[in-house]
């Protein structure tokens, strides 16, 4: 079935579709899912502190990301916001709905966790002398990033491989180099397995880096608790 | 230095737990809480230390005088500053080793500089018997020896008193002796200490004051050589006749 011809096809299309995976899909990933971090971490340590007005705001905010898909949210922020004047090129588009929509997510998982120290842990912190932020930003938010870990790394696997939707708004990542490759030479079946495999091997990295970091921080917390 | 509380009160909801407690510790005193379960002794050592707040009463510390129900935030920083609290689940950082445990609030809380914390961290650790178990996690340590990093952390920052919260009763039985031990210690270097507990050779033998309570009510309050020897209150002879009988099996 594989003849030369195909073969010679994959062989010379890997590296097109790797190149923009190197330079597009992991910046992206990269980014994205660093701000998204800021924003959860942010949200959900207001929900946690029960800020007054700044709470329900962030409710309403993870109402809204959490309950639109995301390619509709790409195409308002691509497609839609021009009409009120405002223009932002693909690969920031991509970036804003990306960490924001990822955001309102890891938002609930660190939320959780955060709810998941025992508190007494903030009352021992009390009784030493430190301070409500001193003990949120030296003892729970440490604990609670660490009981999120396994939930986090899933969603930045899931979220690698939901940059393909970007190829929507026009940004040349992995899928949409596939795809303007398979344009010429009309290979779809060979193409599109081929660039999933190359998500399968990113998807992997970061597997196998998950189960590294978990093990890091397994030094202080044994799996019975 | 002089604790004293004065007609202390707390609900929860309905539930009035406190109801009008006074209770008066002196510079050395090993003062014992002792009372049936549900009593409200837990929720006194808490409204103390901020932990819950009062409805009302208040708290004379070293010659200043607080009204519990209204407390400045700076206030009770700066008193928690003066005082130390062991928790009956010891409540250490789970994310901090032994020593770490020990030196976070020396070194965040009162700003000293990280080798002097270190120093009198692994002192207070060595002192309770911890030496060479500074780098352990919570987690691989026994309850008793938890216990103790935790009574290490409690004296570290020199408190002016210390508050105990039942701190044998999540223990194994053949865990609470090297606990106990520690506390005597204390009290021997003249530690000032208000002490929720169950032990009664704790309260006899090294506790010089006896608080009893009931009902949210402190019902007496003796020496600890006449409480034991000739209780004053009907309450509390029925409450060491049960103690003692329990004791028996
Ligand atoms: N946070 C709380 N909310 C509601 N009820 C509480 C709370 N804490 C304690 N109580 C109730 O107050 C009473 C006294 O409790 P506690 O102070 O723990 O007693 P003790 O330490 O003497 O056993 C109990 O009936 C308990 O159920
Ligand atoms: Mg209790």
């Amino acid at each position: 079935m594989i003849n030369e011809h195909l073969a010679a096809i994959l062989a010379d299309s890997f590296w097109k579709i790797l190149l923009p995976g190197l330079t597009v899909t992991i910046p992206l990933t990269v980014i994205a899912f660093s701000l998204a971090m800021v924003i959860a971490v942010t949200a959900a340590l207001i929900q946690f502190a029960r800020v007054k007005i700044l709470r329900h705001l962030c409710r309403f905010y993870i109402w809204v990301f959490r309950g639109t898909p995301l390619l509709v949210q790409l195409f308002v922020v691509f497609y839609g916001m021009p009409r009120i004047g405002i223009v932002i090129e693909p690969f920031p588009a991509a970036v804003i709905v990306f960490s924001i929509n990822e955001g309102a997510y890891c938002a609930e998982i660190i939320r959780a966790a955060l709810e998941s120290v025992p508190p007494g842990q903030l009352e021992a912190g009390y009784c030493v002398g430190m301070s409500y932020l001193q003990t949120m930003r030296r003892i729970i938010l440490p604990q609670a990033m660490r009981t999120a870990f396994p939930s986090l790394s899933n969603s930045l696997i899931a979220m690698v491989k939901d940059t393909s939707l970007a190829a929507n708004i026009t940004v040349v990542e992995m899928f949409r180099a596939a795809e303007l490759i398979n344009a010429r030479v009309y290979e779809p079946l060979a193409l599109y397995i081929e660039v999933g495999l190359i998500y399968l091997m990113f998807s992997t990295v970061l597997t196998k880096l998950q189960s590294m970091g978990e093990k890091r921080l397994n030094v202080y917390t044994n799996r019975e608790e | 230095m002089v604790l004293e509380i004065r007609n202390i009160r707390k609900s929860f909801g309905a539930l009035e737990v406190l109801k009008g407690v006074d209770l008066r510790v002196e510079q050395g005193d090993v003062a014992a809480i002792l009372g049936p379960s549900g009593s409200g002794k837990t929720t006194l050592l808490r409204c103390i230390n901020f932990l819950e707040a009062a409805d009302s009463g208040t708290m004379t510390f070293d010659g200043e005088t607080f009204s519990l129900d209204r407390m400045p935030r700076k206030d009770i920083a700066r008193l928690r500053k003066r005082t130390a609290f062991v928790f009956q689940d010891y409540n250490l950082f789970r994310n901090k080793t032994a020593l770490q445990n020990v030196s976070e609030g020396l070194v965040i809380a009162r700003k000293m500089p990280r080798n002097q914390a270190l120093d009198i961290s692994r002192r207070a650790l060595e002192k309770v018997g911890m030496a060479g178990r500074e780098d352990h996690y919570p987690h691989q340590l026994s309850g008793g020896q938890q216990q103790r990093v935790a009574i290490a952390r409690a004296i570290a920052a020199g408190p002016e008193i210390i508050f105990f919260d039942e701190p044998t009763s999540a223990l194994d039985p053949e865990l609470t002796g090297e606990v106990l031990a520690v506390m005597r210690q204390l009290a021997e270097e003249g530690m000032t200490m208000l002490v929720v507990t169950h032990e009664m050779s704790f309260a006899r033998t090294v506790s010089n004051k006896v608080i009893f309570m009931e009902n949210g009510v402190v019902v007496e309050t003796s020496s600890s050589g006449a409480f034991f020897r000739d209780p004053q209150e009907e309450r509390s002879r029925a409450f060491l006749r049960t103690v003692r009988a329990a004791e028996m099996g």
